[in-house]
């Protein structure tokens, strides 16, 4: 899925006999038309509108609209999320790969799976199931409201659907990848007589760094872009569990549109930025698999 | 521990198992099992009552049809991309390759956001649409639209590097014995590519059936009309009504491993055909 890996595939195509032929060249420029037809009307004119409705009073009102201190509150609640569960789904996916590319045991295609799992659960069952759990009428409910203990529309409940969903993300970037290269520095490592964490942070850790980075980044990009989980669990409380995302919503019932579309352009940029990143790390020569 | 695995130089194998498994129970199978136990707590006829409500049954066709209509546009759509970022060169390439990306990494209420008002009757593209006499945005098209928008890289991502795969000496030679276009496309590049336009046609179908937040902007959210399935379970959970949202989602979570284990199938599938391709 690398960007470099289409080079494959082009470099033969000034010698190719017949590339000039009015039919093969009619039947090029009609498929980059279409292709390029497609993507103008589904993907590049939504992108082009977050920001045009954003700035359509100009900049001052879009400057302005950061000044609400409920956005400002959604904007915290989602940085504060995603430094919670980022970087413990980070150390999961490290453990994970760890356990599953280094050794051989029974079950671990089935630990895959489940792994893998929250992808194909639709976000509003993963938000779901924490209520089923932790919600007023739910397994625990009663005993969670005689402790005063809330989970359910508070923090921990938007922490905890926003796990679930982020959960494979780096786990499944570096699984294949410490598959792949192998344990063999690690092995004379330690017969060298380095210690375990020397061996991880010296060995291990540097082979699978963009990987390592691929995983973080999109966990990140869901983490603080999830929609559908979080509004289950959060109760859209103003000023106190209301993400990003959510707060978009609530602006954009109120027809706030220059307030909605201001958030949205920050969210935007972040999906920009993760692309970039993104894009950075397969020029090194990271593949996906 | 030990008994369960093979030996190994390599330390840290009790603590990093212990810590996926322990990790893994509390955030997903604990979860998943609630669900499912909130389900089994019904009474077959209650059960059955509201899976098969005529409100859940119009939600049902809404997202699966969409879904359905919205994979199959992608998979058409998907290979022409596909077959032009691998095969052409032209100005912008490298740029439109990364942004195919786009819907993964973008946060589907904005994506949401976004094209309702791009296809609102006054929109840039709805208010063409409009004077066609064609509305969008609050319909099962506006769904459909929302659908194939977010199932589009999964059929792009799949379709390209089976394509790069395709042996471009094969099609030369066809050509030079005669072969038309449709022949050359229809015996040496649709065998190559077909598991991977079924894998991209799954995993966007997948992702477009659990679809939430991009789909319920752009959606009218009319009971029986243009509400899908995942806002069903929420306006049950809102009404606290916790078993009537269990049975749905159990629903769908069935569905999605029907389709889980054909996209499994469908990728050994194409796996062993490519070994047979490359012997």
């Amino acid at each position: 899925m690398a960007a470099g890996t289409h080079a494959l595939g082009l470099e033969d195509l000034d010698t190719r006999p017949g590339r000039d032929t009015i039919v093969s060249s009619l039947v090029r420029w009609s498929f980059i038309g279409v292709s390029l037809a497609f993507l103008a009307a589904l993907l590049f004119a939504p992108l082009a509108t977050v920001f045009v409705m954003a700035l359509q009073h100009g900049l001052r009102a879009y400057f302005h609209s950061f000044s609400d201190p409920d956005t400002t509150a959604a904007i915290r609640l989602t940085l504060l999320t995603a430094l919670v569960v980022v970087p413990i789904n980070t150390v999961f996916g490290l453990a994970a790969s760890w356990a599953i590319a280094k050794f051989e045991f029974k079950g671990k295609s089935f630990l895959i799976t489940m792994i893998d799992l929250p992808l194909a659960v639709s976000p509003v069952i993963s938000g779901m199931m924490y209520v089923l759990l932790f919600g007023l009428h739910g397994w625990f409910g009663a005993w969670l409201q005689e402790h005063d203990i809330s989970i359910i529309f508070a923090v921990p409940g938007i922490m905890l659907a926003t796990m679930f969903v982020t959960f494979p993300y780096v786990a499944r970037e570096l699984i294949p990848l410490m598959q792949q290269v192998g344990n063999d520095e690690e092995e004379a490592a330690m017969t060298l007589g380095a210690g375990a964490w020397i061996t991880f942070f010296r060995v291990t850790l540097p082979k699978v760094r963009w990987g390592l980075v691929y995983g973080v980044i999109l966990c990140n990009a869901r983490a603080m872009g999830e929609f559908g989980a979080v509004s289950v669990v959060s109760g859209h409380i103003r000023g106190l569990t209301n993400t990003m995302p959510l707060h978009i919503e609530i602006l954009y019932n109120e027809y706030n549109f220059v307030g909605a579309f201001a958030v949205a352009s920050l969210l935007t940029l972040l999906a920009l930025l993760t692309l970039i990143v993104k894009t950075l790390v397969e020029r090194t020569g990271y593949r996906r698999r | 521990m030990r008994s369960i695995r093979q030996p190994s130089v390599l330390p840290g194998f009790a603590l990093t198992f212990g810590f996926t498994t322990f990790f893994l129970s509390t955030i997903v199978l604990i979860p998943l099992a609630a669900l499912v136990l909130m389900t089994a707590s019904m009474h077959w006829h209650e059960f059955l009552h509201v899976v098969l409500s005529p409100r859940a049954l119009g939600s049902y066709r809404l997202s699966f049809g969409a879904s359905m209509l919205a994979a199959t546009i992608n998979l058409v759509f998907g290979f022409i991309i596909a077959w032009t970022l691998v095969r052409y060169e032209f100005p912008g390439r490298k740029l439109i390759d990364a942004l195919i990306d786009m819907p993964f990494a973008l946060p589907t209420a904005v994506s949401g956001i976004a094209l309702t008002s791009v296809f609102a009757e006054n929109g840039w593209i709805g208010s063409y649409l409009h004077t066609l006499g064609i509305k969008v945005a609050y319909t099962w098209v506006g769904v459909t639209v929302a659908l194939t928008l977010i199932g589009l890289p999964f059929a792009v991502r799949s379709v390209q590097p089976a394509l790069l795969e395709v042996q471009r000496d094969l099609e030369d030679a066809a050509e030079t014995l005669g072969a038309g276009w449709f022949y050359v496309f229809r015996r040496i590049i649709l065998p190559t590519v077909l598991p991977a336009l079924l894998t991209g046609f799954t995993l966007a179908f997948a992702r477009a059936v659990g679809e939430y937040g991009s789909v319920i902007f752009i959606a009218g959210n009319l009971p029986m009309k243009t509400e899908i399935t995942p806002l069903l379970i929420v306006i049950r959970l809102e009404e606290f009504d916790y078993k009537g949202a269990a049975a749905l989602g159990f629903v769908m979570l069935v569905i999605s491993f029907v389709v889980l284990l054909t996209i499994n199938l469908l990728q050994a599938w194409g796996r062993r055909r490519i070994v047979a391709v490359s012997r």
